[in-house]
């Protein structure tokens, strides 16, 4: 884990509370919860994908713009290391 | 992409991608990536299965080119010219000399050129000058003023087209593999152009003197149908198309950095980008559509001599350098002036240049002029 990781998942809180347009306040989710089942789309992946490439000064590359990484904060925040290269 | 050889072609990209400025400024032949198609067997990759080799599809060469010519169109036209004249080799040559030429491409990667157009015959590649002479039994000579010779100097071997002898007319034309060590080129011009400035397709007069066995053996006007010309167009297509990528990658860049700048209100370049993508699908869609097309019918010497084959070949290639002009000027107007300018990361200089050529290097207008009275003689094949 890296040391921004605790930045990072604050950034995708951030973005997902303001863009994600769940059916919950994102407080209420833990890190590992589906953000599907709570009402996430893929439209408004895009948004959350923009606002956390904003924050964070990142560019997610294209092999990682699938579901699998808007599943969850966990996702996200991995798929965040990933466009940083980390592993 | 199918996965065959993705990973061999992105290796080329990278090295063609990383030389490709340079080799554009110099005008020089992108010989590093030629090193890399060497290295990664690239040029050995459409012989056939039965001579021992990957045996490539055509729609496999197509991705391939895309690929390499999305990183540098100057590299992926080495690699697209250079497959339509080995695609010959297996598919006209039987001769002790062409297989001899078939094993060095298949064990040294030969690279192999080709000396078609020449001075005095109005650009038409079917209709030759210069003629082969016999001095005698077994050897065979020609001497070719050519107004193009791309990457001659590169090259391995160069398949050059004369009259089959003296008395032979302008169209009876045989085409000849003359390997390094038996012709001499004196340059007489050099390629000073506003695109594919690396192809170094430089004048020539060719002085050449070889063994009779390294004739092909059909007569040129079948191999340039069957072969040479819808190979061409379409490798050339799919180079094309990798230029057009690589532009609306850059345009897809620029908007999703100006969306993030303020998410939840889509700039205005969102829905140019929607339409450019949308644009360049259906580009891609018929080049390798049509790259199948040629697969399914390949060994079949009638569908090859077909008119509305003939017709698609044409087709794809007109289509296709439109396309191309096309996309890269929109996808400027997207990028903006950061694309305009030439010392930026995302500047289009390159691509617009090199998409230019497209409508020109075999003109759309010849090609019409060539469909036109076949379309009154057959119809669209849908």
């Amino acid at each position: 884990m890296s040391d921004n990781t605790y930045g990072d998942r604050l950034a995708i809180r951030e973005a997902l509370q303001q863009f994600g347009r769940l059916n919950q306040a994102v407080s209420d989710l833990s890190d590992e919860a589906d953000l599907f089942a709570a009402g996430f789309t893929s439209h408004a992946t895009v948004n959350v994908m923009l606002a956390i490439e904003d924050a964070l000064g990142i560019e997610f590359p294209d092999e990682l713009l699938n579901r699998s990484t808007f599943v969850s904060i966990d996702a996200l925040a991995h798929a965040v290391g990933m466009s940083r290269g980390e592993r | 992409m199918s996965e065959r050889f993705a990973a061999r072609a992105a290796a080329v990209a990278a090295v063609a991608a990383k030389y490709a400025d340079e080799v554009d400024s110099n005008a020089r032949p992108p010989l590093e990536a030629v090193q890399a198609l060497k290295e990664q067997r690239l040029l050995s990759v459409s012989v056939p299965t039965r001579h021992g080799g990957e045996g490539a599809s055509m729609l496999e060469l197509s991705q391939i080119a895309t690929t390499i010519g999305a990183a540098d169109a100057n590299a992926g036209m080495v690699f697209a010219m250079h497959h339509s004249q080995a695609l010959i080799l297996w598919r006209h040559g039987t001769k002790a000399g062409v297989r001899r030429t078939m094993r060095q491409v298949l064990e040294e990667e030969w690279l192999l050129g080709s000396a078609t157009t020449e001075r005095g015959i109005g650009g038409d590649a079917r209709r030759s000058n210069c003629a082969f002479t016999y001095p005698s039994p077994g050897r065979v000579k020609v001497v070719k003023d050519a107004p193009v010779i791309s990457y001659a100097e590169a090259a391995d071997a160069i398949l050059v087209t004369g009259r089959m002898n003296a008395e032979a007319p302008a169209s009876d034309q045989r085409m000849l593999i003359c390997p390094k060590g038996d012709y001499q080129l004196r340059k007489t011009g050099t390629w000073q152009a506003l695109g594919l400035r690396g192809t170094a397709s430089d004048s020539f007069i060719l002085s050449a003197e070889t063994s009779e066995d390294m004739l092909l053996d059909d007569d040129y006007g079948t191999i340039s149908a069957h072969t040479a010309l819808p190979t061409a167009h379409l490798l050339w297509s799919s180079v094309w198309l990798g230029i057009a990528s690589a532009a609306v990658d850059q345009a897809r860049s620029t908007v999703r950095r100006q969306a993030r700048s303020s998410v939840g209100f889509p700039p205005p370049g969102q829905i140019r980008l929607a339409e450019l993508m949308i644009d360049l699908q259906s580009f891609a869609d018929s080049v390798r559509h049509q790259a199948e097309h040629f697969d399914r019918i390949s060994d079949d010497p009638d569908a090859l001599g077909s008119i509305s084959f003939a017709m698609a070949m044409n087709a794809i290639k007109v289509t296709s350098a439109n396309a191309v002009v096309d996309l890269v000027m929109k996808a400027l107007r997207i990028v903006g002036i950061a694309g305009y300018r030439t010392d930026t990361p995302q500047s289009l200089s390159r691509q617009i240049r090199d998409a230019l050529g497209a409508p020109i290097q075999i003109n759309n207008d010849r090609l019409l002029t060539n469909n036109s009275p076949l379309s009154l003689m057959a119809k669209v094949d849908l």
